[in-house]
């Protein structure tokens, strides 16, 4: 912060919240005026590059499998009995896309929410000395991420509830809970129940991780004497909400999809 | 003469509703947590043997409560402590119409 001097803290926290953009107007960085047709870039390019390294990092840990377990197999294998045992709990038809989902979901938003626990100001400011004007490096601090995330397992919602029930749906949709004679009301209280899902599974894990992050610049921003104090204080607490919020993702996705195979 | 009392105005409104975002925030929490602290010990009262179980749960619902009060929180945060949106906008109206 010393060299930060300069500007005032408002401006400190108003950089630290703006994307690194593409416009795919006119393909310009930095340029926020494309509204819709926007990219960020930042978001993009981390997550990116976290899902590549978790992916080859349990690639390998399945390449190298031996009988007397490693240290990263022995990772390996804690993490993936543990969400096969929670998916197991919950989900009891015979499926293999929903553990490997799971395993996905949980592994991939927990390494996205763990660069929350990086120095606020590391990565913008060495990309800084590249060039490189804004930097966010939490991709689940970006709504965009999030929703990107939930819209996907709405899509899965729709399609385990079209391939499980086939017209059993529609007629689910129209009979369930007040029976045919109030088709309206079900279906309009149907569609709700379902566009909610979503919505709340993005907001939640958004919420939490951007709240967490202008906590971690409101902090950057006390005096450099005092800020290791409450910096190590939400740090820790941190931990338990960045696997907590990815726990969570992972849960409600398995309860949806769960809800998709079960007919009323 | 009158944009001060303009800004003074959307300053005092800003503090007031950045109050009202945290303090309902953490009292709808509180009241959640409290509730569900109670009910997890009531139950490991009744059943020590389920303990682990429960608490997996109580963090699980823990995590549904917090979430959305964490938002209101931090909304409330950004008013107090970074730009103002609705100053900024305030002063940009001003300086137009001083400008035209």
């Amino acid at each position: 912060m010393s060299a930060d001097n300069a500007i005032t803290s408002g401006q400190y926290i108003a950089h630290h919240l703006e994307h690194l953009t593409l416009n795919l107007k006119t393909f310009a960085i930095g340029d926020t005026s494309g509204g819709f047709w926007t990219l960020n870039l930042d978001t993009l390019l981390v997550s990116i590059i976290i899902g590549i390294l978790v992916m080859t990092t349990l690639r390998i840990a399945a390449k190298r499998m031996t009988e007397i377990p490693g240290k990263l197999q022995n990772v390996a294998e804690i993490l993936i009995g543990y969400v096969d045992n929670t998916v197991h709990e919950i989900f009891h038809h015979k499926n293999t896309f929903i553990p490997a989902l799971a395993l996905t979901i949980f592994v991939w938003v927990f390494a996205m929410n763990a660069m929350d626990l990086l120095p606020v100001d590391l990565l913008p400011r060495v990309l800084g000395h590249f060039g490189v004007p804004y930097f966010k490096s939490v991709p689940t601090a970006d709504p965009n991420a999030t929703f990107a995330l939930s819209i996907s397992v709405f899509l899965l919602i729709i399609f385990f509830n079209i391939r499980v029930k086939k017209l059993g749906f529609l007629k689910e949709m129209l009979t369930f809970p007040f029976g045919p004679y109030l088709f309206p009301i079900n279906f309009i209280f149907r569609v709700i129940e379902e566009c909610v899902k979503p919505i709340s599974l993005a907001l939640r894990l958004f919420g939490n991780m951007f709240a967490g992050e202008l906590i971690f610049i409101l902090i950057a921003i006390l005096s450099w004497k005092i800020q290791w104090a409450p910096g190590a204080i939400w740090s820790i607490f941190h931990i338990l909400i960045i696997t907590l919020q990815a726990f969570l993702f992972m849960m409600l996705t398995i309860i949806y999809l769960g809800m998709a195979h079960e007919s009323h | 003469m009158e944009i001060t009392s303009v800004i003074g105005q959307v300053q005092a409104y800003s503090v007031l509703a950045a109050g009202l975002l945290i303090s309902f925030a953490a009292l709808g929490t509180a009241i959640g947590f409290g509730l569900l602290g109670g009910k997890f010990l009531e139950g490991v009262a009744r059943q020590p043997e389920l303990g682990p179980m429960l608490m997996v749960r109580m963090f699980i619902v823990a995590g549904l409560v917090d979430a959305f009060a964490a938002i209101s929180i931090v909304m409330g945060l950004l008013l107090f402590f970074a730009e103002n949106s609705f100053l900024r906008n305030a002063l940009l109206a001003a300086k137009t119409s001083a400008g035209a």
